[in-house]
């Protein structure tokens, strides 16, 4: 049975129709113990169904364990949004609720290749001299 | 999302989306109690939705 109902699709599919730069997701899951695993999966297989440019591979946390460390993903269901680089963009979680729309723009954002934050906020940023990990705790909605 | 664009903007930020209620140790580490709540660097937490400059003054604190 498909996660996404058919106004959903259509919806998706319009707001990646600018897609022009691949990307990928990354999902991990795991066999045993992971609540929302195979519907994490499902569902960005759903996604990257609408667009041709956006595509999946999938990985376990324990059998791919170096793959997981390599983008340091610690825990399941997880997704790395990838584009021509790591940009550092990950969900923990099954991306429901508001959180989908997030990821949709995430696609948006990595296949654009640019933040599109404010010229000041971009000059800030640039003043960092080491690693920032900022993460946003929400619950599905 | 605010902290996937600032992952965008630089190679040193990582942001990354928690679920909290499948992640209830996580929960309980951050003591998150409202959400959205955002935490940079295990140090600085904001609760609800932070606009662009508000995040920006809390990331000025990071440079010093």
């Amino acid at each position: 049975m498909a996660l996404l109902n058919a106004e959903i699709r259509k919806d998706v599919k319009a707001a990646l129709a600018d897609v022009k730069q691949p990307v990928v997701f990354k999902v991990f899951t795991q066999e045993i113990e992971c609540q929302y695993c195979k519907e994490t999966r499902e569902l960005v297989q759903e996604v990257s169904a609408l667009s041709d440019n956006v595509s999946v591979e999938v990985y376990d946390l324990v059998k791919d364990q170096a793959v997981a460390e390599s983008l340091g993903i610690d825990k399941v269901p997880a997704i790395a949004v990838i584009g021509k680089k790591d940009y550092g963009i990950r969900m923990f979680g099954i991306p429901s609720g508001y959180e989908f729309g997030s990821l949709i723009e995430s696609i948006k954002l990595v296949s654009d290749g640019e933040s599109g934050l404010a010229a000041e906020t971009k000059e800030l940023v640039a003043k960092l001299t080491k690693p920032v990990n900022i993460q946003v705790f929400i619950t599905p909605t | 999302m605010l902290a996937y664009q600032l992952a965008m903007e630089s190679d040193l930020i990582q942001g990354h989306m928690v679920e909290v209620i499948e992640f209830p140790h996580l929960g309980n580490k951050y003591e998150v109690m409202g959400v959205p709540r955002t935490v940079i660097d295990e140090t600085i937490h904001i609760e609800g939705a932070v606009p662009e400059p508000m995040l920006m003054a809390e990331f000025e604190k990071l440079l010093q």
